[in-house]
């Protein structure tokens, strides 16, 4: 930057923005204020629907037809935003403000080369030619960390993957090396290790150029990472902003802490240090209570003085930069210990119910053979060995591609098993399809799945369908019985009877996935298979809807397969852990086990990707190359080993000519991997929690 | 990409015979060639009579036979007539047989022979798709870059006036058949009812020289509908694209709106619109025959109407396996085109 | 009787208002688009209040310029009509007694309306129709048509005269030419047609043709679409590529070759068009089995008494619609055969399903390609639900939106097939009086008679009209959602 421009970079006051609907306004975000100096980093925080997207475009002044600032101003470095002229705004756009969004294949254009795309940035703004811009765009490819950048600026966005797109996004924000990046969700929609590569990029990236950020996250952990600052918003309001350290060690708002009580970090427990989930639902943006916003949802809430009139943002005494929009904030007890919720006993896991026996599954993508096609084989899973216990959680865990979807279509029946052997209480279900199971079988395995949007059918009343499974399973000899049985049902998952008649769209994310659950125990199942069942919920419900899960487990006995990516909350319900890479099962133990060294390098690397939101946390940072390879055309050898940090610790090309065998180290833990034991020794914990290690 | 096409025109030679065998099968059916015998030789004729004439002819051949000769892959029969007189296909009627070529069909270009028009049916449909053809390229000149504008303009702002203005007019237009408008724009514009007498009412001059005068209102009937269709069609995925994130990145990049709608929407917007063109012709061919109809043009349409009312069944034949031929051929160059157009398909 | 003029005694004053209201509806509409292409975005401007502020400026004067002649120019109209209904036969002229004997038409679409929107929070989809205006217009062309449709067919209500009789002496007479017959309607309110009929008679009994084939010929389409669109989304594999060759082919095959060589004479007699109703109108009645089946396959003593009794009336319905006396198909003797169909019409129904349902296939296999990755069929099939029950309760209903809206405008394309045939004189009676024929008869004298195919044209385009605004209106709101 040439300009000698000192002063903050972006300063918000006050900011209100509306949108508006033929009826009424809609109001997005009130009374919002923050600031980023030169080179800091903001991290903006809330669950969906808080208006965090909303500051962002408001920022880019960009918000459509609909919406409109209402109040407050936006000053990016002294000049206001919010009466720009269009042409003056264009010209800053790209410039001096660039934006990365959530998903990168959406924000890219299909039709162009992602060269084209690169260079017109700086060609609108600084006017150089052709050639100059070229010749930027192969240095900004290359500065994050892309192969090849000249193949890559000839590609389209489609032949590029998911991590290598948003690195695009990245590089194209970074062309005309802008003052102030607004990062709208970057990571969400990769794998972790791919989020955790391109996270370091984006910090190493901020600090190289010396670019303030505004970074815009419903992870904490994730802001952690990247930011200086945070600010927490909630239902259109920030609720509490302050430094890292501030915010994280010494809240002074209650939604802050609650969030923070909701979220699994190291040292939860189900049994132990249970989670606490924030009672009610976010408000709808046009139903908002009087006062604080979060006072319904408040454990301090106090009537008459929470919910008399607006509150509005308070500093902290002796903390300028530290503020909460909280009244009561100095009456309450902030390291008061939590409300210990009942200890529930473990419960202590019986007989093995389900057996995997080398279980195997190809695909054969035919392509057209009569043109010469070449049949492909998908090898999707590759001799999975486990066993499932009554009434113990076995979490699998892997990215994307790493086969568990396509395990959990064999168990279930809608595919068969290339070969290998599944037996349920001794007998083999594995070449049985769904058609021709018994009813009781069908019954006893059922499956909760992850979007919550799209767990039921739309056009059925919520009774009707948990009604449909219970005729299904031939539970209920009348109606009347049925229905009987389907409002306990109800009852069990925590809702209302009343949503009976309700149509799904009537229900939030979390209600939804509650249904999902009450149809997936109706036949009483014995065997359930979670398939990310909370990664789709806002924070605060997530720990809702796990417990409720934990709980019917634990009161029915039910074997859960817990299926996610997440290691947080595996690490906090899981009792065994599975972990999965490219069809391969890699690692085999209890949670204790695999969360603490000796590690696969494969769960090494994912333990240190997952973003953790406690700063007493530090990590050993690994970061892993590359990209999953596909399943169509897996590397030779070890499936990890195109990408295992670890692999010089091997001896010659073992790696990469031979499959490792399953290994049994101490305690019954299974590595699938050539390192020698010594190395295995030697490991370190991924994760130190200030001086102690936690795993 | 190669392979795509292989596999196109693979699928289009299957379904072209699938399609001029179910032509063949309908106009051969039995009442249709009593029909014919009647017509051609006596219309008090016998039954025994009938089948005579026909077995004669070949007629009474099997299906298949039939078609085979009529395409030119079986060898046309050579018969000895009950009535004495020897007749072969590849023959002219009346010309004495003697080494006759073995193969006379579709595929040796010899088409048959008009009972109506009286001329042989690859003349008749040579002249007669050159004078549509010159009616299409005048509908395409003003449909085509007319709907493509209207769509791109509606659909770059959505709701605004213009959009709605525009919308309006397409809707009106998809909503009026040929049939409809062009008796409405004979009424208005060729008639002295609404004091606006400026064009003819029929295009039968404009086989030999087409003007505007003559020429307007026929085309602008067929363009009309068709437009409104395209329109629509274009401005849905305009609006479709304008909403789009990569839109927002290009506009957040301090790209002008100008150069949003010029570099970066309308090739995506245009994608979803081309196939939806290409496919209109089997449509357009329904304009094409009740244009020519209303405004007694003798091109193609008018040739398939006098074939199919007059059950002139070589001609008729002639007409469909052009017209599926068209359709055909159209829908070979969309699937071509919108890979083309379209990198996601052309490079996996 | 004295002849009718177009608007009668009330002319001298309506008739200089409606010129200055629609000029300038029309110079406002042109400076408005003009405007529109240089305005900038729009942006909006909100009141303190909430509320939105209109837009100020030359822009805005010509939008609120063009808001107010349409107002005018509406209200003029509505006029003409109003004061046609109460003033004396004659004195408003041909628009007048028009407006008068479409009154029950205006009854009805009066008290549907006021019912509606009454009740429009109850309704669903159809309620939410009554929030948008283009819906809400193309709802009234369509029910203005429908209601004509009934009131003629079933009662004889708004014709004024035989639509098939001629009357000596009134051929191709000027509209509002007096009767010379004595006991009859005293006028021919659109003149007379080159066969001496009434053109206003032939244009309102014709809407009877189009409203009872059009909406049943899209229905069976839609079942035949559905039935083997469904599979073939939900199964992919050999059955979907088959298939869908086989509509390809129907598709690529020239609409207007296809009916001529079905719709003549000589196939009738073939029985051709007899086996493919048999096959046809087959269709509603499997997918009503297999959509009852499925869903109370769980109780078989319930679902047997529910398939013996709809199945048993739906087949009797089934056999006497294709068993015809002078057909091939003769399976009902006489006396069990509940009604015959006129072998023309059956045709032209039979054609115009054929025609339509590769379409209806293609939409109904996208949308199950596309439901069928949902998480609620997943659910379906690990519980163990049969193919049957997933494609008919699981993914349908939630295909319906786009269906309904393709249903409104296929019933628009319908019609306008029904008037192509009617056009080349295919299939229907040449003396019908349904909209096409009418048309082509009209064509052939259009340079020097204006009058008598305008009418049928301009019912056909407002009807067609109304149901691709209706199909937007519900496109609109249902995406709303």
């Amino acid at each position: 930057m040439t300009e000698t421009y000192t002063g903050p970079i972006l300063e918000i006051d006050n900011l209100s923005i509306s949108f508006f609907t033929r009826l009424r306004e809609i109001p997005a975000v009130m009374d919002f204020s923050a600031t980023i100096m030169p080179g800091d980093s903001l991290g903006l925080v809330g669950e969906s629907g808080c208006g965090k997207s909303t500051v962002a475009l408001g920022v880019m002044q960009d918000l459509g037809v609909n919406g409109r600032i209402v109040g407050g101003s936006i000053r990016f470095k002294g000049e206001e935003l919010t009466t720009m002229s269009p042409d003056r705004l264009r010209a800053l756009r790209g410039r001096e403000i660039a934006m990365i969004y959530q998903e990168p294949m959406a924000s890219l254009n299909p039709a162009m080369t992602v060269g084209a795309q690169l260079i017109e940035v700086p060609m609108i703004h600084e006017g150089i030619s052709k050639g100059d811009a070229y010749a930027r765009a192969l240095e900004t490819v290359a500065d994050v960390k892309l192969p090849d950048p000249k193949r890559i600026l000839k590609a389209y966005p489609h032949q590029l993957s998911g991590g290598q797109q948003q690195r695009i996004v990245i590089a194209m924000a970074l062309m005309s090396k802008p003052s102030l990046l607004i990062l709208d969700e970057p990571t969400t929609a990769l794998d972790v290790t791919v989020e955790a590569a391109v996270v370091q990029l984006v910090r190493d990236l901020g600090r190289k150029y010396g670019t303030s950020m505004l970074f815009i996250s419903h992870n904490l952990g994730l802001v952690l990472d990247t930011c200086d600052r945070i600010n927490v918003m909630y239902s259109g309001e920030a609720v509490e902003r302050g430094s890292i350290a501030d915010v994280f060690d010494d809240m002074q708002h209650p939604y802050t802490q609650a969030l923070f009580r909701a979220i699994p970090l190291p040292g939860a427990s189900k049994t132990t240090r249970p989670l606490k989930a924030i009672p009610g639902n976010f408000p709808l943006p046009d139903a908002r209570p009087k006062g604080c916003n979060f006072g319904p949802r408040c454990d301090y809430f106090e009537a008459g003085r929470c919910d008399a009139g607006p509150i509005p943002m308070q500093r902290i005494t002796g903390d300028d930069r530290h503020l909460t929009r909280c009244i009561k904030f100095n009456a309450i007890d902030w390291n008061a210990p939590v409300t210990k919720a009942i200890e529930t006993a473990p419960t202590a896991p019986g007989k093995v119910i389900l057996r995997m026996e080398d279980l195997k599954k190809y695909y054969d993508t035919r392509g057209n053979t009569a043109f010469g096609g070449v049949s492909q084989v998908v090898k999707a899973n590759e001799s999975l060995t486990f066993d499932a216990r009554e009434a113990e959680t076995l979490a699998i865990v892997g990215e994307s591609g790493c086969g568990k979807s396509t395990f959990a279509k064999v168990l279930m029946g809608l595919e068969t098993a290339t070969s290998g052997n599944i037996t349920l209480d001794e007998k083999s279900i594995s070449d049985v399809p769904i058609e021709n199971r018994t009813t009781q079988t069908v019954a006893d395995i059922q499956m909760v799945f992850q979007n919550p949007f799209d767990t039921l059918n739309p056009s059925m009343t919520v009774g009707r369908q948990i009604i449909r499974a219970l005729e299904v399973f031939r539970i209920g000899k009348s109606d009347g019985e049925r229905r009987r049985r389907m409002l306990d049902l109800l009852d069990l998952v925590k809702l209302p009877r009343t949503f009976a008649d309700r149509m799904p769209r009537q229900l939030s994310g979390g209600q939804k996935q509650r249904v999902g659950i009450a149809r997936a125990f109706a036949g009483d199942a014995r065997i359930v298979v979670a398939d990310e069942p909370v990664s789709a919920l806002d924070v605060s419900v997530q720990a809702a809807v796990a417990d409720l899960l934990m709980d019917i487990q634990a009161r029915q006995n039910t074997t859960l397969l817990f299926i996610s990516h997440d290691l947080s909350i595996v690490r906090y319900l899981a009792d065994r852990v599975l972990v999965m890479y490219l069809g391969h099962v890699v690692e085999l133990g209890t949670t204790e086990q695999v969360f603490s060294p000796p590690y696969h390098p494969y769960t090494e690397a994912l333990l240190s990707a997952v973003p953790i939101a406690d700063t007493r946390v530090t990590k050993r940072r690994i970061v892993l190359k590359g990209e999953i390879p596909s399943a169509m055309n897996p590397p030779p050898g070890c499936p990890f080993q195109t990408r295992c940090p670890r692999k010089h610790q091997v001896a010659g090309d073992l790696c990469e000519r031979e499959l490792p065998p399953m290994r049994t180290l101490s305690d019954g833990l299974q590595i699938k991997c050539h390192l020698p034991d010594e190395e295995f020794a030697a490991m370190e914990p991924v994760i130190q929690m200030a001086g102690n290690s936690v795993a | 990409m190669v392979r795509l096409i292989l596999r196109s025109i693979m699928g289009l030679f299957l379904t072209a015979l699938c399609l001029t065998f179910l032509v063949f099968w309908l106009t051969n059916l039995a009442p249709n060639l009593e029909k014919l015998a009647k017509t051609q030789g006596n219309a008090r004729m016998t039954d025994a009579a009938v089948e005579s004439w026909l077995a004669n002819r070949g007629y009474d051949q099997a299906l298949p036979v039939k078609y085979g000769e009529w395409l030119g892959v079986v060898p046309g029969y050579v018969i000895d007539g009950s009535d004495g007189t020897t007749r072969a296909r590849c023959v002219e009627a009346g010309a004495p047989v003697n080494n006759p070529p073995r193969f006379c069909g579709v595929l040796q270009g010899d088409w048959g022979y008009s009972t109506v028009l009286r001329d042989d049916v690859l003349t008749i449909i040579g002249t007669r798709l050159g004078l549509t053809a010159k009616l299409m390229a005048c509908v395409m000149a003003i449909m085509i870059p007319g709907a493509l504008i209207m769509g791109v303009l509606a659909g770059m702002r959505e709701g605004s006036r213009l959009d709605r203005s525009l919308s309006t007019v397409s809707i009106i237009t998809t909503a009026t058949p040929e049939y409809v408008s062009g008796v409405v724009l004979i009424a208005v514009f060729a008639t002295g009812t609404f004091g606006m007498n400026w064009f003819k009412g029929t295009a039968t001059s404009a086989m030999e020289d087409a003007n505007f005068q003559n020429f307007f209102l026929p085309v602008m009937t067929i363009a009309l509908y068709g437009m409104g269709y395209i329109a629509r069609m274009t401005r849905a995925s305009m609006t479709e694209v304008m909403t789009a994130q990569y839109i927002r990145t290009a506009r957040l990049k301090g790209v002008s709106f100008s150069n949003i709608v010029l570099k970066h929407a309308l090739r995506n917007a245009l994608i979803a619109p081309f196939t939806v063109i290409m496919l209109q012709f089997p449509w357009l061919l329904n304009g094409v025959v009740i244009v020519e109809t209303l405004f007694n043009y003798k091109g193609f349409g008018w040739t398939l109407v006098q074939a199919a009312s007059n059950n002139d069944i070589e001609l008729l034949l002639g007409v469909s396996i052009v017209s599926v031929i068209v359709v055909l051929v159209t829908q070979l160059l969309s699937d071509i085109g919108y890979a083309v157009l379209n990198p996601r398909i052309r490079l996996s | 009787m004295e002849p009718l003029t177009w608007t009668g005694s009330l002319g001298q004053f309506l008739n200089p208002v409606l010129m200055i209201t629609a000029t300038a509806l029309v110079l406002t509409a042109a400076a408005q688009i003009i405007a529109g292409l240089f305005a900038p975005a729009v942006t909006l401007q909100s009141n303190a209040d909430g509320s939105l502020m209109a837009r100020g400026g030359a822009f805005g004067a010509v939008e609120t310029a063009l808001k107010w002649a349409f107002i005018a120019t509406v209200v003029t109209l509505t006029a003409y009509l109003a004061a046609g209904l109460v003033m004396p036969y004659g004195r408003a002229g041909i628009v007048g007694a028009v407006a008068k004997r479409f009154l029950p038409v205006f009854i009805a679409l009066i008290a549907l309306f006021a019912v509606s929107m009454t009740f429009k929070r109850r309704l669903g989809l159809y309620g939410k129709l009554f929030d948008s205006t283009v819906g809400m217009i193309g709802f009234t062309l369509v029910m203005f048509w429908v209601f004509s449709a009934i009131f003629s067919g079933l009662f004889d209500m708004i014709a004024t005269h035989d639509p098939l009789r001629p009357i000596s002496g009134l051929k191709n007479k000027l509209p509002g030419v007096s009767v010379p017959e004595e006991g009859l309607y005293p006028h021919y309110l659109l003149g007379g047609d080159n066969l001496a009929r009434d053109v206003f008679s032939r244009m309102v009994t014709g809407s009877v043709v189009v409203i009872a084939i059009a909406p049943l010929a899209t229905l069976f389409a839609f079942m035949v679409g559905i039935t083997l669109g469904l599979p073939a989304g939900y199964f992919g594999g050999k059955l979907d590529a088959f298939l869908t060759f086989i509509a390809n082919l129907i598709l690529a095959f020239p609409v207007i070759l296809l009916f001529y060589l079905l719709v003549t004479p000589e196939i009738v007699a073939t029985g051709i068009p007899s086996y493919m109703a048999a096959v046809l109108f087959v269709f509603p009645l499997v997918f009503t089995a297999v959509l009852l089946n499925s869903r109370y396959a769980t109780q078989p003593a319930k679902r047997t008494v529910i398939l013996v009794v709809v199945l048993g009336f739906f087949g009797w319905l089934y056999l006497s619609l294709i068993s015809q006396e002078d057909t091939p198909l003769r399976i009902l003797p006489a006396w069990l055969d509940g009604f015959d169909v006129n072998s023309g019409i059956l045709v032209v129904f039979v054609s115009v399903v054929f025609v339509n349902a590769p379409t209806v296939f293609r939409i109904v296999r996208g949308l199950s390609m596309d439901i069928k990755t949902r998480d609620y069929v997943a659910a379906a099939q690990t519980r163990g639900e049969g193919p049957w029950y997933i494609m008919l309760w699981e993914i349908l209903p939630n295909a319906r939106g786009p269906l309904i809206v393709d249903f409104c405008l296929r019933i628009g394309y319908t019609t306008i097939l029904l008037g192509t045939l009617g056009f080349f004189g295919l299939g229907l009676p040449p003396e019908s009086p349904d909209w096409g024929s009418t048309i082509n008869e009209g064509r052939k004298l259009l340079l020097i008679y204006i009058h008598p195919p305008l009418p049928p044209a301009l019912a056909l385009l407002t009807l067609v009209l109304g149901l691709n605004l209706l199909a937007d209106g519900l496109r609109e709101e249902s995406l709303r959602d």
